[in-house]
């Protein structure tokens, strides 16, 4: 084996340090960053701070201490705002629901952090996701239910290419035990949930706070008149609750969003079945586990972070990747990235620009 | 640290004794903190009981700069401006803004010039349009990132003249510079151990005779009740031990550090043509170990990193704000612009630096100055 000079980024989480460690273990030169991503002076007097709080830094560089590799921070707050937090918010005004995780790794960590790493001379960054990585194919973790392939899938083969997941063979469980084993203090330290640079974990305040008070009417798919809301960007499609309905429906059953038009902002919503579609159109398709399709393949999709696959057939149509699914799904959002399967290998991805209930002609 | 100092120090962490006890374990206690303060005296040229331990250089800025502005006020309320250079070491900068916040005090700042040093006659002019506001001066001895040697003495006598207090932080001094502190005027002085071979966790402020700021520690009234706690008799004999070898080495020290940091300087800039060296010219007006450059085009803390790999440690600001890399404090009061600022790296020789240190530098600054700026273009 090869030793790289890898460039660990270390969270402060668990993860990120076992994989470190690993890295370490395995007889590469490893370099230890923490990315600190957030500017807010009221918590880190001289600047920015950590994605999540000082404790993670300092959580972070204790672990390095701990592995015996070189430890340092990467001010990368501006670069994250506009990247990230900026198009998360453009992203909601505009009536589609982002993934700011598959935003960073493509902007931020696989990016600009990855192309810094190169021109320093490291061959590889190396992070703590819970992802196989073998001959440039991104596959599933054994831990199904851990497994963060989907925020993965945006990376090109290039990116990939100077990537190491060394953690995808081993389970949380596993992972955690192995941490307290290496001497590592967190490995009792719990996951971090939610959106990163949302502290509170309320994402409708976050938005209202950026986009403030934009009311308009909720209508259901004939048009008619049902309600109103304060902020288009309170909903996602599939959402049930919070809907502000001036009564219930006919038949009784519960209402859903099926459509947000930003200009308008007008809120469609209707029963459970009409929340369902069978063709989707996604945009920049990203390929790595097969060739750009030149014929239309059989294979499953992934709709959302946590979601279910859908056995489906993929075609590309231009620039358009243009999925049809065997048997409709329900809640598909625009904005959210679409993952292409072969079984627990990824095949590509794209973003989500549009859904249809039937087949398109 | 030194041999010796770790030396005296093994060999009194293995006796037991609070030198304020009466018994004959702290008796001996005592004594061996007497005597070190009697050491520590004499090198500085001060009386022993001008003498007053502290835990550190950052304690003693933190006595002086509190304690003196809180006596002046107290004896008269109308003394409220602290005059400081944008210069200082955060210990004292840090305290002036904490009393600026919190105990009423305005600020006074004392502009340095491009190369970082001040002028009595720029002292004088922020003094004279109300003598009678000014609680106390503080200006460091020597300036312990671009390496400006001050003038303490006729700073001292600008103070003075219109009776005020003057304090000043030899903690970088101390080590490389005859530090005089009877002959230089100044009322108050913070020296730290570990600049000097000596232990962390041990310094000392000096206080002429009839300087007496209000105490930040209080309790068992040690050290003439200016500065409560039980003294830390191994380390303040290490302290002690260190003084006096370092002062006895200094000017050959001085003399070996000069050559050193000359050809570093000759090397760096000959690797890296368009590096800036900041601070003054390589002469008396600098301390003999001190090199600090600009290289445009590069983030300091990239170039750190690429340095720190292959083995040479240097700085990008001083150690306590280290971190996140944040333009230095000091070049951005020299009137260097923030991009100058954050591409600045300090090369400090000491004791144990040798030719090898210079040569290895000199051998990887070029490449490293070339991969720094090829990250920043990112």
């Amino acid at each position: 084996m090869t030793s790289l000079r890898v460039l660990a980024a270390l969270s402060g989480g668990v993860d990120s340090a076992t994989a470190a460690a690993r890295a370490a273990e395995a007889g590469h030169e490893v370099t230890a960053v923490h990315l600190a991503l957030s500017a807010n002076p009221s918590s880190y007097r001289t600047g920015a701070r950590g994605c999540c709080t000082l404790e993670d830094a300092r959580d972070a560089r204790r672990a390095a201490d701990v592995i015996g590799i070189p430890f340092y921070v990467w001010d990368m707050a501006e670069r994250f705002h506009r990247d990230v937090i900026e198009d998360f918010v453009a992203e909601y005004a505009a009536g589609r629901t982002p993934n700011p995780c598959v935003r960073c790794n493509e902007k931020i960590k696989f990016a600009a952090v990855l192309d810094r790493a190169l021109a320093l001379g490291f061959d590889a960054v190396c992070t703590g996701h819970h992802a196989r990585l073998e001959n440039g194919l991104l596959r599933r973790s054994v831990d199904n239910g851990k497994d963060q392939s989907y925020v993965l899938a945006v990376l090109t083969r290039d990116q990939l290419a100077h990537s190491m997941f060394p953690l995808g063979d081993t389970t949380k469980e596993q992972v955690r035990a192995e941490a307290a084993r290496r001497g590592l203090g967190v490995a009792d330290k719990p996951d971090s949930h939610d959106v990163c640079f949302i502290a509170d974990g309320d994402t409708r305040g976050f938005l209202a706070r950026h986009l403030g008070e934009a009311p308009g009417p909720i209508v259901d798919s004939s048009g008619a008149p049902v309600g109103t809301h304060d902020g288009a960007y309170a909903f996602t499609v599939g959402q049930r609750r919070g809907l502000r309905l001036d009564h219930p429906a006919a038949d009784g059953r519960p209402r859903y969003v099926l459509g947000i038009e930003p200009v308008s902002r007008t809120v469609t919503v209707g029963p459970a079945e009409e929340l369902e579609v069978r063709d989707i159109t996604a945009q920049r398709p990203v390929w790595t586990g097969c060739a750009p399709l030149t014929e239309p393949r059989d294979c499953e999709v992934q709709l959302r972070a946590h979601g279910e696959v859908y056995p489906c057939e993929a075609r590309l149509d231009g620039d358009a990747l243009q999925i049809t699914l065997r048997e409709p799904a329900r809640g598909v959002a625009t904005g959210q990235t679409a993952v292409l399967y072969d079984a627990d290998t990824v095949l590509g991805s794209a973003t989500i620009t549009a859904t249809r209930v039937t087949a398109n002609a | 640290m030194l041999p010796e100092a770790i030396e005296v120090m093994t060999e009194e962490l293995a006796q037991l004794g609070n030198p304020s006890s009466l018994h004959n374990a702290g008796r001996r206690a005592r004594r061996v903190v007497e005597e070190s303060r009697e050491q520590i005296a004499e090198v500085l040229n001060a009386r022993p009981s001008e003498v007053v331990f502290t835990s550190g250089g950052t304690e003693a800025d933190n006595l002086a700069v509190k304690g003196l502005y809180w006596a002046r006020r107290e004896a008269d309320p109308a003394r409220r401006l602290i005059l400081v250079t944008s210069v200082e070491h955060h210990a004292v900068l840090d305290s002036v803004g904490w009393l600026s916040r919190h105990e009423g005090a305005e600020t006074g700042w004392l502009d340095v010039d491009s190369q970082g040093m001040l002028r009595p006659d720029a002292l004088r002019a922020a003094i004279e349009p109300d003598p009678g506001r000014v609680a106390l001066v503080s200006v460091m001895w020597a300036n312990n990132e671009v390496g400006a040697v001050l003038p303490i003495a006729e700073l001292a006598e600008v103070a003075h003249d219109y009776g005020i207090v003057f304090h000043s932080d030899a903690v970088q001094a101390a080590a490389q510079l005859p530090v005089d502190f009877g002959c230089s005027g100044v009322d108050a002085l913070t020296v730290t151990g570990h600049k000097l071979g000596g232990p962390v966790g041990v310094g000392a402020l000096l206080l002429r005779r009839g300087t007496e700021p209000v105490p930040v520690l209080h309790g068992g009234g040690q050290e003439r009740d200016v500065r409560s706690g039980t003294l830390d008799a191994p380390a303040i004999r290490a302290f002690a031990t260190a003084v006096v070898i370092s002062a006895e080495r200094r000017e050959a020290e001085a003399k070996r550090l000069t050559v050193l940091r000359d050809d570093l300087i000759r090397q760096v800039t000959e690797a890296v043509p368009d590096a800036v060296l900041n601070g003054p010219p390589p002469g008396p007006d600098r301390l003999p170990g001190n090199a600090h450059f600009s290289f445009p085009g590069c983030e300091g803390d990239a170039l750190l990193m690429l340095l720190d790999a292959k083995g040479i440690a240097c700085s990008t600001g001083s150690a306590c704000t280290a971190g996140v890399a944040q333009p230095s404090h000091v070049l951005l009061a020299m009137g260097a612009d923030e991009d100058r600022a954050r591409g600045s790296l300090r090369f400090s020789l000491g004791r144990t630096s040798t030719q090898e240190d210079v040569d290895a530098l000199g051998a990887s600054i070029g490449e490293a100055v070339d991969r720094a700026r090829r990250a920043a273009s990112r």
